[in-house]
């Protein structure tokens, strides 16, 4: 008898749990529902604002926003396309872009008719993929610029025009590298730039860490790299060919991790991505400067008893300066289970109406020039002065902006230039080296 | 035992058994369930059963298949023969990982069996305290990640409090996670910090095990605590010893969420364990048929250190009476 009931309670847990889980769906998601993701919580009360205003244009349509931290985003969004739980609309990078048109996980959305004249230059365009078909609508934009310790500024005697008119080439580092040494203290108060310094005990450095920049730069050596002429690959966008093995970039390396050797630029075991990045460093008063971007103004603003200021990139060898000009977009994914409703909220996103409710918000650039604006005036009003981000994007003259590599194969590039980098930063290996990881990295395009 | 050793002619054995095996029969007819007792077993069985099959004999199988083909997961796979571990054996980055998996292993199971030995030797000869115990044991009731988190923040190079203590004392501040050097001791040791304890109390257990009248006869003979623990603890211990090295050498050859908190396999892949190197490779870089034929290869090198370890320790067997 015991061992009947016993087997009935077994069975009809079995049962129950089978059913459970035939019948559950992880999403909560209804016909009417749009599911959404993004990574940015600084961002989330202005894309709420932005669903509000599409359930109105739209009666019946709900947008369900989900945020979540960057790391666990994209492992959660890999894992919902395999399971078959992802969102219908999310957040893109063209990081992510590449391998994402690779596993062909997105959807075409060529019938949205994207204009690239109604987004700043540049970012419509980045997100066609090698077969011609638009994945992804342009959303917002970023740029690099040096954020600063006023005060330390004020005590080298560095003024906000001198920070602004700096220049640098790989020989001798030029005025760029005169003002980080003279930002620059050791232990006994003797700056960078004096006879004494102490390399090996420093206090405060010129330049902050960011790590060893993968394969991008972004916020480490990008602007230098960029303001000497060199790109990524041998095509602006789907290049074959990676070129780290250039003897300009080589040359620029070389001369960037040498600043570390000099004392100038934090060292790399400062560096870590978890607990110690650039704008922590800056914030303890570890670091006088920074390359940062843009999507950090509002933390280096919000560091308490430290006035923080920007200033442009420096100018290169090639006389003009540079910065990485990078944007996001909304895409679709191929399983969405609402490609209708992900439509419509796409085309809101894209929109100036949403892009100027975003801008208003004052946390990141919208890519259409009405949401820029609106933007500008958001940072005016909290008091923060936003010119180095802008213009480069404003004065093409003066600017040399470049997109983030877009090829095949992203994950891999990354991958292999993250320990190559770190090699040549943290343990002083020769930039030749870049030779041959160069090399591995086109082998595997070439498949 | 008895029967085995004495080796009586098979008649006698036989009906020795028999005689042994019927009064157990007969006590079961008398509960009523003769013919339920398959049944019964079976029901007991099935649930850990069904995970077997579906949580280790499934995957497994799996894995093997997987590590002969091109696969990212949402494409079919494409079968590719022995490319995957051609490509894994020209690896550099798969032998780095390797050798620095063996390092941290080396470090993380010879100080932390010293370590725990010495506390289970300790708390067995010296108090009877529970809550000394319980006090051994904290460490490891906090989750892995959290334990790495703390840690990662303690040893901050700029900002840890461990490095400000160290730069007030007058001595240059050590870069522990950030170093090609320091890493993996660092890790390891952050391991054996929360691990310890555990193994420390499998450790006690197995002591409790050994007769105080061994220790008393002993000390009476005049033995030094010393020589007791390497005459009796240390020999009376092996098959529990061995047991307990050989989980955690699989335990340890499995580090990985320690590093992905802290290092993140840096700095130029110095902490890039076997693990994280198949993580990164099959959700990094979708890579699942590399990474299969990689954690195939790990499983060639368990078993074979298991099995090594079973032989040399004879965990099988005791040296009790």
């Amino acid at each position: 008898m015991r061992l009947r009931t016993l087997t009935a309670l077994a069975g009809a847990l079995a049962l129950s749990l089978a059913t459970g889980c035939a019948k559950g769906d992880s999403t909560g998601a209804s016909a009417n529902t749009v599911t959404y993701w993004l990574w940015d919580a600084n961002q989330l009360p202005a894309y709420q604002a932005c669903a509000k205003g599409f359930e109105k244009e739209n009666p019946g349509l709900k947008v369900q926003i989900t945020q979540l931290g960057w790391s666990d985003y994209w492992t959660k969004l890999t894992a919902g396309f395999i399971a078959g739980t992802q969102p219908d609309v999310f957040t893109d990078h063209i990081q992510k872009f590449g391998q994402f048109a690779d596993l062909k996980v997105l959807e075409p959305l060529d019938d949205l008719d994207i204009k690239d004249s109604d987004y700043q230059p540049g970012l419509a365009a980045n997100w066609i993929g090698q077969d011609g078909h638009r994945y992804g609508t342009p959303k917002d934009w970023d740029t690099v610029a040096l954020f600063y310790n006023e005060k330390m500024a004020k005590d080298a005697g560095l003024t906000a025009e001198q920070l602004n008119d700096l220049s640098w080439n790989p020989k001798d580092g030029g005025t760029f590298e005169k003002a980080i040494a003279h930002l620059t203290v050791d232990r006994n108060g003797k700056r960078g730039d004096e006879p004494g310094f102490d390399k090996n005990n420093v206090k405060v450095y010129g330049l902050a860490s960011n790590g060893g920049g993968f394969g991008d730069g972004q916020t480490q050596w990008s602007p230098f790299t960029g303001s000497a002429g060199w790109s990524y690959t041998d095509k602006a966008r789907w290049g074959t060919k990676y070129q780290y093995g250039s003897k300009t970039f080589k040359s620029v390396i070389k001369w960037y991790f040498g600043l570390a050797k000099k004392g100038y630029l934090a060292p790399l075991s400062d560096y870590n991505i978890q607990s110690n990045q650039a704008n922590t460093q800056v914030a303890a008063g570890k670091a006088a400067a920074a390359f940062d971007g843009a999507w950090m103004i509002s933390s280096y603003n919000g560091f308490k008893g430290m006035d923080i200021k920007t200033a442009l990139t420096p100018v290169g060898p090639t006389g003009k300066r540079a910065t990485m000009m990078n944007g996001l977009a909304d895409s679709i994914t191929k399983g969405a289970r609402n490609k209708e409703g992900a439509r419509k909220w796409v085309a809101y996103l894209a929109s100036d109406k949403c892009q100027t409710v975003v801008g208003k918000a004052g946390v990141v650039f919208p890519a259409t020039p009405a949401g820029t604006e609106a933007a500008i005036a958001a940072y005016e009003k909290k008091g923060i002065d936003v010119s180095a981000f802008t213009e480069p994007v404003a004065d093409k003259k003066h600017f040399r902006t470049f997109s983030y590599p877009i090829t095949n194969y992203a994950a891999d590039v990354t991958a292999l230039m993250m320990p190559a980098m770190e090699d040549i930063y943290g343990n002083g290996k020769p930039v030749s080296s870049l030779d041959q990881t160069n090399d591995q990295i086109n082998l595997i395009l070439s498949q | 035992m008895t029967v085995a050793s004495s080796s009586p002619p098979s008649r006698l054995r036989a009906r020795d058994v028999g005689a042994r095996t019927k009064p157990k029969v007969r006590a079961r007819e008398r509960d009523g369930g003769g013919h339920g007792d398959g049944l019964l077993a079976a029901v007991f069985i099935a649930p850990a059963m069904l995970g077997f099959l579906v949580f280790l004999a499934w995957p497994t199988l799996r894995g093997i298949w997987l590590s002969f083909t091109r696969f990212n997961l949402l494409t079919p796979a494409e079968w590719v023969g022995l490319d995957n571990y051609i490509r894994m054996v020209n690896d550099p980055i798969f032998w780095g990982s390797l050798g620095v998996t063996v390092e941290y292993v080396v470090i993380n199971i010879g100080v932390q069996t010293v370590a725990a030995l010495a506390i289970a030797v300790l708390l067995q000869r010296l108090t009877q305290s529970s809550l000394l115990r319980g006090i051994v044991l904290t460490p490891y009731l906090m989750s892995n990640v959290v334990a790495g988190l703390v840690w990662l923040w303690i040893l901050d190079t700029q900002l840890g409090i461990g490095n400000e203590i160290i730069s007030a004392i007058g001595v240059d501040r050590i870069p522990f996670l950030a170093d090609e050097t320091w890493a993996i001791p660092t890790i390891a040791l952050i391991n054996v910090w929360r691990h310890v304890g555990y193994t420390a109390l499998l450790l006690f257990a197995g002591l409790q095990a050994i007769p105080n009248d061994m220790y008393e006869a002993a000390k009476v003979d005049g033995a030094s605590e010393w020589r007791m623990f390497w005459r009796i603890t240390m020999p009376l211990l092996r098959p529990v010893l061995a047991v307990v090295l050989i989980m955690t050498v699989i335990g340890s050859f499995q580090v990985f969420d320690t590093v992905a908190v802290t290092t993140a396999g840096g700095p130029a892949n110095a902490t890039n364990v076997l693990q994280y190197y198949i993580y990164g490779s099959a959700f990094g870089r979708f890579q699942f048929g590399y990474a299969s034929a990689m954690s195939v290869a790990l499983l060639v090198v368990l078993s074979a250190i298991t099995v090594l370890q079973y032989r040399l320790t004879r965990a099988g067997q005791t040296d009790l009476g």
